[in-house]
């Protein structure tokens, strides 16, 4: 177990659970990024089986070991899927240099409904520039049920993210986001290690929830002036992505308050009443006499 | 055999409202002048649906409005508002 102090707080986990991806700049120090190359450039980045605890991967020497066990990487991990979750499978991407197309937009694996979720951990070893394309993600898309490249007909969503970074950087992303390979009009190739991780243990609380207020869903006045004010829990959850449709945007809403009770046990949490206004039952109250 | 050749434009609204804003978007050229992909541009076309009209576009696809099937009134899913324009440009 990593000491707590490297696990994420509330409101990075009420962003994960909000946008479906978290982003870390320049987490992985030169040296092992360089290591990382000399490994991919070498093929020597051999795959466990699936199914391994990944506590059992990638043993020394190993520098995409010794990444995943950096302390501040462990603590993120553990945060979303627990400790020693599974290996599932790792990726090296390449985009070759002056590539005509992207790869389309699609959702990893297949059609996925569960509420447990995995995560994927992309690593990018090297500065990537606009021009190389990096990764694009589609935040906010992680709860839409399509199936993998069902999506490849979408081109371009307004508000979504292309990871220009610099060398060290981790994204971490839900199973189910809407992502591509950008385009690289470079002369390089561009790389991107990833490895998938299934949670061995019910995800609840997992993260360090010291901060975690015990009314993080009591009802405030909502459609006002101040509703949004304080930037906490509720305002990460009720915010929308500026892609998504005026009413099924709400809908989004609904799934992130859904997945923040499976996440803290609270079956009363809420986002601006949205979803006690449909669990208002009265004909299940008994009225005083 | 005639040089025009269709350019296919999809826009997705904001709701079932020609004029309503634009959230995102694909071009399809089939001039072969301008080789569109994923993640091209981070800026709409256009507005609005409508404001792709003023500029020459003809709209060949609205979306139907299917009621939600039951029990899958909260699931979300695919862009709901996708509306098709094309133009014909020639390809000379």
């Amino acid at each position: 177990m990593v000491n707590k102090t490297y696990l994420l707080n509330t409101k990075q986990m009420a962003t994960f659970v909000a946008k479906g991806f978290l982003r870390f700049d320049e987490l992985v120090p030169p040296e092992i990024n360089a290591a990382v190359m000399s490994e991919i450039d070498g093929g020597a980045i051999a795959s466990a089986v699936a199914g391994t605890p990944l506590s059992q991967c990638y043993p020394p020497p190993s520098a995409i070991g010794q990444l995943l066990r950096m302390p501040q990487i462990e603590g993120i991990i553990q945060s979303l899927v627990g400790p020693d979750p599974l290996f599932d499978h790792q990726a090296v991407h390449v985009r070759q240099p002056n590539e005509d197309s992207a790869q389309g937009m699609h959702g990893d694996s297949i059609i996925d409904t569960r509420m447990h979720f995995d995560i994927q951990l992309m690593y990018f070893p090297h500065d990537v520039p606009l021009e190389m394309g990096g990764t694009l993600v589609v935040p906010g898309s992680q709860y839409r049920r399509i199936n993998e490249m069902d999506i490849a007909r979408y081109q371009n969503f307004l508000g979504q993210v292309n990871m220009v970074c610099k060398a060290g950087t981790i994204l971490v992303l839900h199973h189910g986001i809407w992502h591509c390979g950008r385009q690289n009009k470079t002369n390089q190739k561009r790389y991107m290690f990833k490895v998938r991780l299934n949670p061995r243990v019910r995800q609840l609380r997992l993260w360090n929830t010291d901060d975690l207020p015990a009314n993080a869903g009591a009802h405030k006045a909502i459609f006002t002036r101040d509703t949004n004010k304080v930037e906490d829990v509720q305002t990460i959850l009720g915010r929308t992505e500026p892609w998504f449709e005026n009413a099924t945007g709400r809908l989004e809403i609904i799934n992130r308050i859904k997945m923040w009770r499976f996440l803290t046990g609270d079956e009363q949490f809420d986002v601006h009443y949205w979803l006690t206004r449909l669990e208002n039952m009265p004909e299940n109250r008994e009225l005083a006499a | 055999m005639s040089n025009l050749r269709q350019k296919v434009l999809v826009l997705y609204l904001a709701n079932s409202a020609l004029d309503s804003k634009v959230t995102g978007w694909s071009i399809y050229d089939g001039t072969g002048k301008e080789p569109h992909t994923t993640g091209d541009s981070d800026t709409p076309p256009y507005k609005t649906g409508l404001d792709a009209l003023k500029a020459g576009w003809r709209v060949i696809q609205f979306p139907q409005l299917i009621p939600p099937y039951p029990n899958m009134e909260y699931t979300t899913s695919f862009q709901m508002y996708e509306f098709i324009f094309e133009k014909l440009e020639d390809a000379a």
